[in-house]
């Protein structure tokens, strides 16, 4: 295997996205559960139960998001 | 191969300054989006006919979701226009960009066509001025609503080292949001388009037609969401810092 810098930075570019997907989905997972969790206890609170879990989904995939960025910089931008 | 490009290629020039596919969908769904809304005011009847019936829908629904956060219609009205504005436009941004042409019908010749249209939402200065204009408008409200002296004793506090601390963590809050929102909706519909593009590109007939679902629905979220924080937002910075002092 030959150690150049297009070598590494491809590989370089599947890692960091294989990597930074594990935390955002482990963390929309525990989120869901936790929500239909709570949804279950009290059916009548559905509406805001979901509100939030939807705003904390979101913000759990940001982080994914940034991962990707940082993945598309290292192909796409020299 | 496929031409992915992380930046809006020019399709003319105005002088020196070069206008993006991006901007040049942004500058379209604007002008849709003012057609809309100033022929519908003109035509506003006690006895709504079916346009202005779904847009009463529309934004008492808005309302309604509004009021959850903020308690009240009276502060529901008065942040409605920044929320529901933010919401609808990168709404109609990232639907219209799905459209068939967007994204394929090309200008220029040979080696250096470009698209003439592109999805807003994947130009990363179309999501830096929404996530400044939102974050500014934020500090405004809160200024507006508690004072100047207050807001910015929420980030410059020399009560206590504690608070001093907390301060700066809150202004570095504030600039991780902007990256935050900038990036949230960059990264979202960026990486939509790459994936219809790529799905096109390896099997072009039935199978993208699920990943179309998935960005029609991840462009409703991704808007739901821009205008979600953005009245969260609003809502911290306008609540007066009450139990402070009472609680010690």
């Amino acid at each position: 295997m030959v150690l150049d810098v297009n070598s590494i930075r491809l590989l370089a570019t599947a890692l960091v996205m294989g990597i930074g997907a594990l935390g955002p989905a482990l963390g929309i997972g525990w989120i869901g559960a936790k929500a239909v969790e709570a949804i279950g206890r009290n059916p009548e609170a559905s509406s805001k139960v979901q509100t939030m879990a939807v705003l904390a989904i979101a913000f759990a995939e940001a982080i994914a998001i940034y991962a990707l960025v940082v993945a598309l910089v290292l192909k796409f931008v020299a | 191969m496929l031409n992915i490009s992380l930046v809006a290629e020019d399709v003319f020039h105005i002088g020196s300054f070069g206008v993006t596919n991006a901007m040049l969908m942004a500058f379209l769904v604007l002008i849709l989006l003012t057609i809309l809304s100033v022929s519908l005011r003109a035509k506003l009847k006690t006895v709504p006919g079916i346009m202005q019936n779904i847009a009463e829908v529309v934004i008492e629904g808005a309302l309604t979701m509004m009021d959850s956060v903020l308690g009240n219609r009276k502060a529901s009205e008065k942040y409605l226009p920044l929320v529901f504005t933010i919401f609808i436009f990168i709404l109609c941004s990232n639907w219209l960009g799905l459209v068939p042409g967007v994204g394929s019908v090309m200008v220029g010749h040979g080696a250096d066509a470009v698209p003439l249209l592109r999805s807003p939402g994947s130009d990363l200065n179309f999501t830096l001025a929404l996530a400044l204009i939102a974050v500014t408008m934020v500090n405004v409200f809160g200024i507006a609503a508690t004072g100047l002296k207050a807001r910015v004793s929420v980030f410059f506090n020399f009560s206590s080292p504690i608070n001093f601390f907390v301060g700066i963590l809150e202004l570095v809050g504030e600039f991780a949001r902007i990256i935050s929102f900038t990036f949230r909706l960059f990264g979202n519909v960026f990486a939509g388009e790459v994936l219809l593009a790529i799905m096109a590109y390896l099997v072009p007939y039935l199978v993208p037609l699920p990943f179309m679902f998935l960005e029609v629905f991840v462009g409703f979220i991704q808007a739901f969401i821009f205008g979600m924080l953005t009245l969260v937002f609003v809502a911290l910075a306008v609540t007066p810092h009450e139990g402070e002092e009472a609680g010690h």
